[in-house]
């Protein structure tokens, strides 16, 4: 039983992967590996203007499969924003956000940011946040696009205490800013772009155990991946089911 | 039989090469790596002196000692001081346990001073692993991309040439590599992206792949999920995991006597 809280429908701009036929192939191949829910947002989202046509896509694909739970994408730096927030939450039903500050073209520290946390937190939606989509040194030479700087979140997540925020794509770096995130309020963290030989057990011992959640970023990346990660620690499968579903269940819980 | 072509005592705990040699085989048996190639000690250093250069071998010998030949080595040399680089050759593969060779990114590939080195190396089938990238914003002033090692390549036909981590972007270096039939992709120390494995599989074939962790500053598991989740046949899959390498190999653990 798996809960891959960072999945994502449609087709990378910069090439095919294997599985993005279509959304009813990807969901066949991640049951197959025993997925049993995947929360997910659209690839449109990175680059298109028009969210709410995005995000009615991406409900409807939701709707005709079981597997997906979907994650809407809100621009704040567009016109209307709060009212795509209005949207997902109200109309679609969706559960959260996943927000891509970097491809949208405003920073964690921006006054911009705070106004949609504010927005999320009245609506008790869950925040999730995508630092960067590829290693960035492989990136399409004009469409360079940094990682979002998390340490803002820090604030943001003391702001609005009862907030839950999950960092996708988050790379492992220093224990200390894990940890920063960890104590300023509710926010967790994905293990897709979590290295190093023996990485997850660390970035348990950094983030705790009740902060890890599995997302596997497919299809982008090859699911066995955050599958085999966490196979090679050897954890307690106490702590193993923790990451692989309970934690992410706990998140939806807390609504 | 799962080898794996690449990996480093960087990154894993233990304060002697021997300690941390221990935790990457702990961590090896958790996902059933039959083999390690391990080259280069610690700390990193992209243009190491002839004194480092014997120090990083000399931590490799250590920590191979109690584990070989399940652990194997490649000598880290540099074509900048070619001299001692040939001595070092023969001290770590003529006359001791190691393998290979690893270039990293003190010189390009395409550089003159490689051949003899490659030379030597050829004579005793030794394996020759060349790092390569592919950065956005520019590699080292030292790093080599694929096509570098396709100008070496050029220079040494029928040598077997590894070309480290396929390049980083993938894309770029599996389309470099089509034509030179003497260099093999390595798949080792890039994000676990979709696609990578099947499209190394189309364009070069099952028999130009190996493959390689880059642990312990990549996890065995990210790594291997390139080969276990890729949409290629069954056969494909084991070449790619063990027995290119193997073949690889064969002659110079033959002539060793190291049992396979
Ligand atoms: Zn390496």
């Amino acid at each position: 039983m798996t809960v891959d809280v960072n999945v994502t429908l449609g087709r990378w701009p910069f090439r095919r992967t294997p599985g993005d036929e279509s959304g009813a192939a990807l969901a066949q191949r991640l049951r197959a590996r025993g997925v049993t829910q995947a929360w997910v947002s659209h690839f449109d989202a990175l680059l298109h203007t028009d969210l709410a046509a995005v995000n009615a896509r991406l409900a409807e694909e939701c709707r005709r499969e079981p597997l997906w739970l979907p994650f809407g994408a809100v621009n704040p730096t567009l016109p209307a924003w709060r009212d795509d927030v209005r949207r997902c939450h109200e109309g679609h039903r969706m559960p959260g956000l996943r927000l891509f500050p970097n491809y949208h073209s405003y920073t964690l520290s921006q006054p911009v940011a705070a106004e949609l946390f504010e927005e999320a937190a009245r609506r008790n939606l869950v925040v999730q946040v995508a630092l960067l989509m590829e290693d960035e040194r492989t990136q399409h030479p004009l469409v360079r696009v940094p990682a979002v700087d998390a340490a803002p979140l820090a604030d943001l997540a003391r702001r609005w205490p009862g907030l839950r925020v999950i960092v996708l794509n988050q790379r492992p770096g220093p224990p200390g800013g894990v940890r920063a995130l960890v104590e300023a309020g509710a926010v967790s963290f994905d293990i897709s772009m979590v290295e190093g030989t023996g990485g997850v057990a660390k970035f348990v011992e950094a983030a705790g155990a009740e902060r890890v959640l599995f997302g596997s970023h497919a299809p982008l990346y090859y699911w066995d991946a955050a599958s085999l990660k966490i196979q090679e620690c050897g954890l307690a499968p106490e702590l193993e089911e923790r990451i692989r579903h309970r934690n992410a269940r706990a998140v939806l819980r807390a609504a | 039989m799962i080898w794996d072509l690449h990996t480093h005592l960087s990154g894993f705990d233990g304060a002697t090469p021997r300690e941390k040699m221990a935790e990457l085989i702990r961590f090896a048996d958790r996902l059933e790596i039959e083999r390690v190639i391990v080259f280069m000690g610690y700390p990193f250093v992209y243009d190491p002196t002839p004194e480092q250069l014997r120090e990083q071998n000399d931590q490799v010998l250590e920590a191979l000692q109690p584990w070989h030949p399940r652990a194997l080595g490649f000598v880290y040399l540099s074509p900048k001081h070619l001299e001692f680089s040939l001595r070092e050759f023969d001290r770590c593969v003529r006359d001791g346990p190691m393998v290979g060779v690893k270039l990293w990114v003190a010189v390009k590939a395409h550089d003159e001073r490689l051949d003899p080195i490659v030379e030597r190396a050829a004579k005793l089938d030794a394996a020759i692993f060349q790092h390569t990238w592919t950065k956005v914003m520019g590699n080292l002033p030292g790093e080599s991309d694929p096509w570098d090692v396709v100008a070496l390549s050029r220079r040494h036909p029928e040598v077997p040439i590894i070309c480290g981590h396929t390049g980083g972007n993938w894309q770029l270096g599996v389309r470099a590599l089509r034509d030179a039939r003497d260099v093999s992709a390595d798949l080792a120390g890039s994000d676990p992206t979709a696609g990578l494995t099947e499209m190394a599989y189309r364009e070069l074939g099952a028999e130009r792949i190996i493959w390689g962790s880059d642990a312990g500053g990549r996890s065995y598991g990210s790594q291997l999920a390139k080969v276990t989740g890729a949409d290629i046949p069954e056969s494909a899959k084991k070449l790619i995991l063990g027995g290119n390498l193997k073949r690889m190999l064969t002659p110079i653990l033959r002539a060793k006597g190291v049992p396979l």
